[in-house]
């Protein structure tokens, strides 16, 4: 066929070619002079750490940042791209990572807005069945966005783009928010985009679905590129090695620990969903026993923020003996009266919920700590105890700050997470509950929390981790559970669990394993 | 063109001081441009508005009396305003101050009550306005209304009720059917501060206030309290606090400290009750708490200066025949100046040409 | 005509414009933007407008005059809370604080004019049917238009593209940024709309409702449509009814009032805005916090290009 000679001649040209792209924020460069080419049909990775300059690059590509200096060339002409519109209309496509989804509109209404002035609402329901069919990709057009999963709502983002046509279809972390089993689905289709042609940016940081899916990959350190090559010719070590700079340390495992008395226990715990948008608990059983560490795994949305709100006590049970700790039982007692009885908690979000963004850390060590007797008295606050403490967290958990006393907001993700994990363990709490630990978080950091939960077990500490990060349960967990639409399977010890029964119950099909 | 909004890396000290005085500027030219299209002369209004109350003993001290309302209402405004809760309803509570504490200076008339009469008054005053601006904390702890609409549809009900009494079960039988109440008796009377002083012992209860705030928002855990509620929601919860009672606790304050203001004036000022006490204290006070950026020395400053136009609007009614009203606008202007200067302290801004567009 | 058709007539008068001025708040908070402000547009478009049909003696010159003064009047607020990213509910509060003054300056030397009725369109042969035909096809002008932007700012919203960009917008700004919707320019025409709704709700009030200008005239009806927008849960329709319920409680207030039963008249005239809490009430009792509250109502947005 003519359309091969053709394929060969264009993939001599690249689809697209960036050169010396450089974003600089202020102080912070985030990309500098990137160069990278995607040839038509290519499967090419963009891998890095978090923070290295990914999504700044995309974004950039993608006509949603404006780049600092550097060109971009379209099948060999250079263009400026404004704005995702005029990058659309050249062929681009995108899947966002935080789904740029309007949840009270539906799925017809989500997937138009995004297409050019000539896609109606009634186009859109139209076209939809086919593009379903022809990819496997469900989905009802007149369901509201904010009743459907996470998988369901990926799919959205996705037919949104093949409804263009795309020449160039970028992924940014797409299956953070999947099951192994979507994931590999979520493959099985770029797969055959990418045999019709459509070349695929594919952005992660999991080594092993890259060497899965990719042929190229181009790979970032703080805003450069350090390296372009065939990830399914190097080791995952090789490839770990050059994405973050210097050989990752394993985590130092803890004493086996056994039974050395209930700290925590959540008796049926049942609790109505908050609002439109949340997940009901429905009898959720689980104890944590001093010493150990107990994870629970689960795709995102499925009642993990919930469920840390109910143990936390920022929502309260109606029985007091839905969650008992060392004992007490607690279930309408608040955050406060929980903390006095000796735990400590760290929810998902950094900024806005563990820690007030603009506000200094010493402030924001008042935020677990303003009951205890360090900082507070008789209603007043001691300005330099504080001061104190925040200095002590910072040493102790290697918290790199620009300066003595800064916002929250200035630190980065991970040192901020080892500001607020360090803040409840210098509490040595008898009990630690922890909702993703190590999200968004880079590896360096990643493996010193984790260490500090294990190091906290073994001092007799009960701790609780909530993560969507399978690896990271299988790394530190004693035993383990998982959340599926707000139910929890039984706990078992992780080396009872594999991760084809895990996968099994984040889908939902209870008993399977 | 388009104007860009670049977020500064490090918040400038300097233009958290500089932000008021620039918003203050560009307010005065647009008031000094729409006097000039009235037909007078601006340079004529500045001296009415501010060299003259300035160099005149008689207007410093009427400038006390005027900043007293304003400073006291606006730091109670902050308490909520720092927790980012829209009590905007101040004008009522300060009625309802009035109209509690007056109760008692009418009822006590011509008893010869003794000197229990003022302190009691001023509690009254403080529990009536507190009371009015608990009604929409209630009804947004308890239902979730919104606070804004209920707490200005109340300023309507509390001027009403002040219209009805003071045109009926109130009025002085002897007054020649004027609607207003017999004048108060001395012991019903907040004394002056000096002897022959036209300022009243409210202005200490402003000092007082401003003081005792400045203590709360720096040092104690009630402040930090407030502070992260309204900068950090969520972070609050965590930390423990209960929206709840923050915010029927600051409304309380709020309207307590309205009521305070509204007694005193009737009692320290005025000296009876009429259908209207205020030319609109309570709205004045919202620009006179964002003026002085929710910080208590930055609202006596504030206060001050805003009461300086108050008083310059009334001598430029007499003198220029400017009317009153171009106060009113040119308080609404100085606000949204003042919150419009408020993204010099946390942007950079930029001019860009036009953009460049598909 | 008959005591029930005046007392229907005043209340079709009475409702008109907070049914505009609501429509037009609906679609500025649909595109996220709070503008407290619609009592200071309606009070400026009161007054020009009034202003303009005295000056010109033109009511049509008039009503252009009192929705360009609440266009400019928005586009100073767009100004601040766009172009500034300042706090809307702040900017919208000194927006009517700044309408309110501004109005009594331009008004003072019109105070005492008044101005003749206008015309009523009635449609030939309908509007002679019994009972119905009078209320229903012989009112003025704006009666008429302000069922037209009911009915068309309900198709907008939900038919057209621009109404789907629009709400988007509204729904998540951040979204809406990345997918390339146009963010500022979107709200800046949004509030534009509303202050046009607002400047028109006051050139109705007073080249018809009163037909004379006195300072402060709107005595709230823009805080009533605020209001309303909320307990219409941001929805056209429902905004036509609750404006007819304001309206009518309104009226009855004033024919209690003329009636002498005995009640205070402050009591009467304390109705509307004791309905309007009632209302906010009933309908977060009925339906939880904020239904149907467009998910970035209120939020300042920055571009972080």
């Amino acid at each position: 066929m003519v359309a091969g000679v053709s394929d060969r001649v264009s993939a001599s040209v690249p689809l697209v070619q960036l050169r010396g792209i450089s974003k600089r924020y202020g102080e912070l460069l985030a990309n500098d002079g990137i160069d990278l080419a995607i040839a038509p049909g290519e499967i090419h990775a963009l891998l890095g750490e978090n923070g290295a300059g990914k999504s700044t690059l995309v974004k950039i590509l993608y006509g949603v940042v404006e780049p600092s200096a550097g060109e971009i060339l379209w099948q060999g002409r250079p263009v400026t791209i404004a704005s995702p519109v005029q990058a659309r209309a050249l062929g681009l496509g995108m899947v966002f990572q935080h789904f740029s989804l309007f949840d009270k509109l539906t799925v017809a209404e989500n997937i138009a807005v995004a297409l050019s002035g000539d896609w109606s609402v009634a186009k859109v329901r139209a076209k939809l069945a086919d593009v379903s069919r022809a990819y496997g990709l469900a989905l009802e057009p007149d369901r509201a966005v904010w009743t459907l999963s996470a998988g369901e709502r990926q799919r959205i983002e996705i037919v949104r783009c093949l409804l263009q046509n795309p020449k160039l279809l970028i992924l940014d972390e797409p299956t953070s928010v999947l099951t192994p089993q979507e994931a590999e689905h979520l493959f099985t289709t770029l797969d055959r985009l990418a045999a019709e042609g459509c070349a695929i940016l594919y952005i992660s940081h999991k080594l092993e679905e890259v060497r899965r899916l990719c042929q190229r990959a181009t790979i970032l350190r703080g805003g450069r590129v350090v390296a372009t090559l065939d990830p399914r010719q190097r080791s995952a070590r090789e490839i770990a090695a050059l994405m973050v700079g210097n050989e990752v340390g394993e985590v130092r495992a803890g004493a086996s620990h056994e039974g050395r008395g209930e700290v925590l226990r959540v008796a049926n715990l049942t609790l109505p969903p908050a609002g439109l948008h949340g997940t009901a608990l429905k009898d959720i059983v689980l104890t944590v026993n001093a010493g150990e560490i107990v994870g629970i795994a689960g795709v995102a949305g499925n009642g993990q923020s919930e469920l840390f709100a109910a143990l936390s006590g920022e929502r309260l049970s109606d029985r007091a003996d839905a969650v008992s700790i060392v004992g007490t039982a607690c279930g309408t007692a608040d955050i406060d009266a929980r903390r006095r009885l000796g735990a400590g908690f760290v929810p998902e979000e950094r900024l806005g919920h563990a820690a007030a963004p603009s506000h200094r850390l010493s402030e924001n060590t008042l935020i677990s700590h303003h009951s205890g007797k360090e900082v507070g008295r008789i209603g007043f606050i001691a300005l330099d105890a504080a001061k104190r403490l925040a200095r002590s967290i910072v040493s102790g958990f290697d918290v790199r700050t620009p300066e003595g006393d800064p916002q929250a907001r200035k630190l980065s993700g991970g040192n901020l997470q080892k500001f607020v994990i360090g803040r409840e363990i210098i509490k040595k709490p008898r009990l630690l509950v922890v909702d993703q630990p190590t999200w968004g978080v880079d590896a360096g950091a990643a493996r010193l929390i984790r260490q500090a939960l294990v190091d906290l077990a073994e001092q007799g500490s009960a701790v609780l981790v909530i993560s969507q990060d399978l690896d990271e349960l299988f790394e530190i967990a004693d035993r383990m559970a998982v959340i599926h639409h707000g139910h929890l399977s039984p706990l078992r010890p992780t080396r009872d669990w594999t991760r084809e029964a895990v996968g099994l119950e984040m889908l939902g099909t209870r008993d399977a394993a | 063109m388009r104007l860009e909004l670049v977020p500064r890396q490090n918040v400038a000290p300097v233009m958290r001081a500089v932000a008021p005085v620039i918003a203050f500027l560009t307010a005065f030219a647009v008031a000094g441009f729409v006097i000039w299209l009235l037909g007078r002369s601006p340079l004529a209004a500045f001296q009415v508005y501010v060299t003259q109350p300035l160099s005149d003993p008689w207007a410093l001290q009427e400038l006390l009396v005027k900043a007293t309302p304003l400073a006291l209402i606006a730091i109670g405004l902050s308490y909520c305003f720092r927790a980012n809760l829209w009590n905007i309803g101040a004008e009522g509570q300060f009625v309802m101050g009035a109209i509690f504490g007056g109760w008692l200076a009418l009822a006590t008339h011509n008893t010869g009550a003794g000197f229990w009469v003022l302190p009691a008054m001023m509690a009254l005053g403080i529990l009536g306005g507190a009371l009015w601006a608990l009604i929409p904390a209630f009804l947004k702890t308890r239902f979730g209304v919104n606070e804004i609409l209920t707490s200005l549809m109340l300023v309507y009900v509390a001027q009403l009720t002040l219209d009805y009494l003071t045109r009926g079960p109130w009025r002085d039988p002897k007054g020649f059917n004027f609607p207003q109440s017999v004048t108060f008796d001395l012991s019903a009377t907040l004394p002056p501060i000096l002897e022959g002083s036209r300022v009243h012992l409210g202005f200490a209860f402003a000092l007082i206030a401003i003081l005792v705030t400045a203590v709360v928002v720096g040092r104690t855990l009630f402040g930090y309290r407030l502070r992260l509620t309204g900068d950090a929601p969520r972070a609050a919860r965590f930390a423990g606090f209960s929206s709840r009672s923050t915010t029927l606790a600051v409304f309380a304050i709020s309207g307590g400290l309205a009521g305070l203001a509204g007694i005193s004036e009737v009692s320290g000022q005025i000296g009876q009750l009429q259908p209207s006490i205020s030319p609109g204290y309570g709205f004045t006070a919202i620009t006179v708490a964002f003026l002085g950026r929710l910080n208590p020395i930055g609202i006596l400053v504030a206060a001050l200066v805003v009461a300086l136009t108050v008083i310059g609007g009334e001598s430029a009614q007499i003198l220029l025949k400017l009317p009153l009203d171009l106060s009113t606008a040119f308080q609404g202007m100085l606000l949204l100046c003042v919150l419009g200067a408020d993204a010099l302290v946390t942007y950079r801004l930029r001019i860009v040409g036009r953009a460049v567009t598909a | 005509m008959t005591a029930y058709e005046a007392i229907l007539l005043t209340i079709i008068t009475a409702s008109t414009p907070l049914l505009i001025a609501a429509l037009g708040e609906l679609v500025t908070e649909r595109s996220g933007v709070l503008n407290l402000g619609v009592e200071g547009m309606m009070v400026m478009g009161a007054v020009c407008a009034f202003a303009g049909a005295v000056t010109f003696d033109s009511t049509i010159l008039g009503v252009l005059c009192g929705i360009l003064a609440g266009v400019l009047m928005s586009a100073l607020f767009a100004l601040v809370v766009l172009g500034f990213a300042a706090n809307q509910v702040g900017s919208g509060l000194a927006l009517t604080i700044f309408g309110l003054g501004l109005s009594g300056l331009i008004g003072a030397p019109f105070v005492g004019s008044r101005r003749d009725p206008i015309g009523t369109l009635s449609i030939p042969g309908l509007s002679d049917l019994p009972y119905v035909g009078r209320i229903l096809f012989q009112q003025d002008a704006f009666v008429y238009l302000s069922l037209a932007i009911t009915l068309g700012v309900a198709v907008y919203l939900t038919r057209t593209r621009s109404g789907l960009t629009l709400r988007s917008v509204g729904e998540n700004h951040t979204s809406a940024h990345g997918l390339g919707l146009p963010v500022l320019k979107t709200r800046l025409l949004a509030i534009l709309f509303g202050g046009a709704c607002a400047g028109l709700a006051g050139a109705y009030l007073s080249l018809v409702y009163t037909r004379f200008w006195s300072s402060g005239m709107t005595a709230g009806r823009g805080w009533i449509a605020l209001a309303l927008v909320v307990f219409a849960a941001w929805r056209p329709g429902w905004v036509l009814v609750g404006a007819y319920i304001f309206g009518a409680a309104t009226v009855l207030q004033l024919h209690a009032q003329a009636a002498q039963w005995g009640i205070p008249s402050q009591a009467l005239s304390a109705v509307p805005y004791l309905a309007t809490i009632l209302a906010l009430l009933l309908l977060s009792i009925r339906h939880g916090r904020a239904i149907g509250a467009p998910g970035s109502l209120g939020t300042p947005f920055v571009p972080d290009r």
